[in-house]
């Protein structure tokens, strides 16, 4: 498929590859986070870290947006169906999510409860419009990528004056969430070395708000497509950068991403949303700043007002290490319930549930990663 | 007054174009008589089905028999390629003609929801019976109920076949063999992503076809020319990646697979792309696996790509010996990935 496959080439990779392994300073490690599950995805699906020298890890970062939902988050939305018996439209990565007590939107739905899986925010609209005796509430999720469509159905809602239609917003910002993972903390016995910056995202916001990291975190950023040889260019753009000294942003994803990012995009969220003053993090915790609320102008359309339930706070399943997994302090292997209690068929922390999540990628490919280990089993 | 004989015959006829199924059709007295004798009975008109009899009264060839069964549940029930009729003859003929059999006959059970257009009826009854009429088969016997609104999905069509199975085939989904051979007759993926596309209004500019064909033709020259085929299997639900392992896990063996000899359309890998799903997992009818000795394999091949059915038959890979069955993918890019069965169902990825 064209502009596609070109990002997949062989050769390519090989050359690349040789490229990083000469370059690479064999006396230092290179530890580089990528922050989106879809670079997560790419790597385990084509094979990346293994084409990479010894000495350069990739580490999986928290941008999945499944996988940094709260459990509480789940609960609400599960309240939201039994006790005001509304139709829950949300994308299709969301169902299987666990919640508390292993209830997830696919159970409540074999139960009784309506939860449609969309496709599209224009789904949700058409499916308010054909359905006015319905009470529709979207659950959004994502980051800045995927906050624009549901800022167009909110527009939508308003100047069609919808009375049925309302969104249970949970739209997450990626700065924040890396700010997060830089900031030092006793558990960080192994700093990253290197950044590689969300690439859908990125076409939204730009790459302006990743300035702050080379600033205050001495970590240089290098923004990347999800193609491997994406991946595999902006490894090497952070090798140089490290060998050299240098600590700034860069951006490899130039097909797709302009410094200033998405004006029309940027001008629609910030008239459609503001920032909520603190949300619970699967992984990260309560973050400051770093979740999107409706503005005031679109308040009649918030869930939360239209349907109040009472707080709800879940504790994380026990066992569980998807928290320290998402900050890069575990990996997926060295949780005690990875491949055992937690699986993609039965899984128990979020990092399991989506392809995207870095258990499930891990559980996936396990054949390649011990092979002695997989023998053993 | 002159009376007549008591007889069946209804008061009004069936009204094709506006009419609906109601719970009438299906309390067996003359309501259902009559949507037997207009709809059903002449569509699949033959002699066993003319015994009007609750069985059908058959002789049998020699050989062995095989029998399967299969239910047909489809959203929605006309989609490009096919509907659920010509879907419920297509789906049992390869269950039965993945042993090496030929089909001999049909059994049809309808559940008929409540307000199903009649026109609709009529419109997979047709397919249905040209299906089967298409592939050699005779409907010999068959069912009908209705259940309430709300209780069905517009119909419903569990169909069964019987086949035969010539002496000295031994083909099982427990033979293959370390070295054999692995072919697929063509590309992967259609009927799944043909399905998804229509049930999501996804508004594609090509309109992809489902691949539903009666493969029993494609497996008999198939044989003719490699009797020494050790398993052919349909990749239907789970796609080909579920195929492989069911095969690795019943013969106790491994799988290599090479995804560059994976035929795939442009379209079906554009709509995957889109969606993040991927093609190896997503559903097929007219395709089947085929595992032989490896060297049979270019023999198989070209026999597969003379016949419709396999212009554009490859071998994909080959079986190994691998004490925990694993099914491993050489990926285009170079890689290593496992292959694994299907978790759940594929749900599109968020971003």
């Amino acid at each position: 498929m064209k502009y596609v496959t070109e990002f997949r080439d062989q050769h390519l990779a090989h050359q690349l590859a040789q490229t990083i392994a000469a370059e690479v300073d064999p006396s230092r490690s290179y530890r580089l986070m990528e922050f989106c599950g879809g670079h997560t995805h790419a790597i385990f699906r084509y094979g990346v870290q293994q084409l990479m020298p010894p000495n350069l890890r990739f580490v999986h970062g928290p941008g999945c947006p499944v996988c940094v939902l709260p459990m509480a988050r789940l609960d609400q939305a599960l309240a939201l169906l039994h006790e005001y018996d509304v139709t829950l439209c949300t994308y299709g990565d969301l169902l299987r999510v666990p919640a508390s007590g292993r209830q997830t939107l696919l159970k409540a739905k074999a139960a009784g409860a309506d939860v449609r899986m969309i496709y599209s925010t224009q789904d949700v609209l058409q499916i308010a419009r054909t359905e006015p005796h319905r009470q529709i509430v979207f659950l959004a999720i994502g980051f800045e990528t995927t906050t624009p469509p549901t800022a167009v159905l909110l527009e939508q809602a308003r100047a069609l004056q919808l009375k049925n239609l309302s969104v249970l917003c949970n739209h997450v910002l990626t700065p924040p969430a890396l700010r997060a993972i830089l900031t030092p903390s006793l558990e960080h016995a192994m700093p990253l070395d290197g950044i590689l910056g969300p690439s859908h995202v990125s076409t939204i916001i730009g790459t302006a708000p990743y300035e702050c990291v080379p600033r205050d975190f001495h970590v240089p950023v290098v923004i990347a497509g999800f193609e491997p040889l994406d991946v595999m260019q902006a490894a090497l753009m952070l090798v140089r950068q490290l060998n050299a000294g240098r600590c700034v942003v860069e951006n490899q994803y130039r097909r797709a991403v302009s410094a200033a990012g998405n004006l029309r995009a940027r001008e629609l969220m910030a008239r459609v949303f503001v920032i909520r003053s603190s949300f619970e993090w699967r992984g990260l915790g309560f973050l400051p700043d770093s979740v999107l609320a409706l503005a005031a102008d679109y308040a009649d359309f918030d869930a939360e007002r239209r349907f109040p339930v009472s707080v709800i706070t879940a504790p994380e399943p026990s066992g569980c290490d998807c928290p320290a997994i998402l900050r890069g302090l575990k990996e997926p292997t060295q949780c005690r319930l990875f491949g055992s209690a937690c699986t993609p068929d039965h899984p128990i922390g979020a990092c399991m549930v989506s392809s995207e999540g870095a258990c499930a990628a891990y559980w996936t490919h396990r054949a390649y990663l011990a092979p002695t280990a997989a023998a053993e089993t | 007054m002159t009376l007549t004989p008591l007889s069946p015959a209804p008061t009004a006829p069936l009204d094709l174009v506006h009419g609906r199924i109601d719970l009438t059709h299906g309390a067996g007295g003359r309501a259902t008589a009559q949507l037997l004798d207009t709809l059903f009975k002449p569509a699949f008109a033959n002699e066993w089905l003319a015994q009007g009899n609750d069985q059908a009264l058959f002789s049998v060839p020699p050989g062995r028999l095989v029998m399967s069964t299969d239910a047909h549940v489809v959203a929605p029930l006309f989609f490009p390629g096919g509907d659920i009729g010509s879907l419920a003859v297509h789906g049992t003929i390869n269950d039965v003609a993945m042993s090496g059999a030929r089909p001999l006959h049909l059994a049809a059970s309808f559940i008929l929801e409540e307000g199903l257009p009649l026109a609709d009826l009529a419109r997979i009854v047709a397919s249905l019976a040209q299906a089967a009429r298409d592939a050699g088969v005779a409907v010999v016997t068959g069912d009908t109920k209705v259940v309430e609104r709300g209780k069905g999905d517009g119909v419903f069509i569990t169909t069964t076949g019987i086949g035969v199975v010539p002496d000295g085939l031994l083909i099982s989904g427990d033979q293959a063999r370390p070295g054999d051979a692995i072919l697929i007759n063509g590309t992967l993926g259609d009927h799944g992503i043909a399905i998804l596309s229509q049930r999501a209004h996804l508004g594609f500019e090509t309109v992809l076809q489902s691949d539903s064909a009666a493969l029993h033709g494609l497996v008999a020259d198939m044989i003719a020319a490699v009797p020494e085929i050790h398993c052919l299997r349909d990749p239907t639900r789970g796609g080909l990646a579920t195929t492989l392992n069911e095969l690795a896990h019943q013969s106790g063996v491994g799988m290599r697979i090479h995804e560059a000899a994976i035929p795939l359309q442009p379209a079906v890998i554009a709509a995957c792309e889109l969606l993040g799903l991927d093609p190896l997992y997503s559903a097929n009818e007219g395709k089947l696996v085929a595992i032989c000795p490896a060297a049979q394999a270019e023999t198989l091949l070209a026999t597969m790509r003379r016949h419709p059915l396999g212009t554009q038959a490859a071998i994909i890979g080959e079986v190994v010996a691998d004490p925990l069955h694993f099914v491993q993918l050489r990926t285009r890019f170079g890689g290593e990935r496992l292959l694994d069965w299907l978790t759940g169902e594929q749900l599109p990825r968020i971003c």
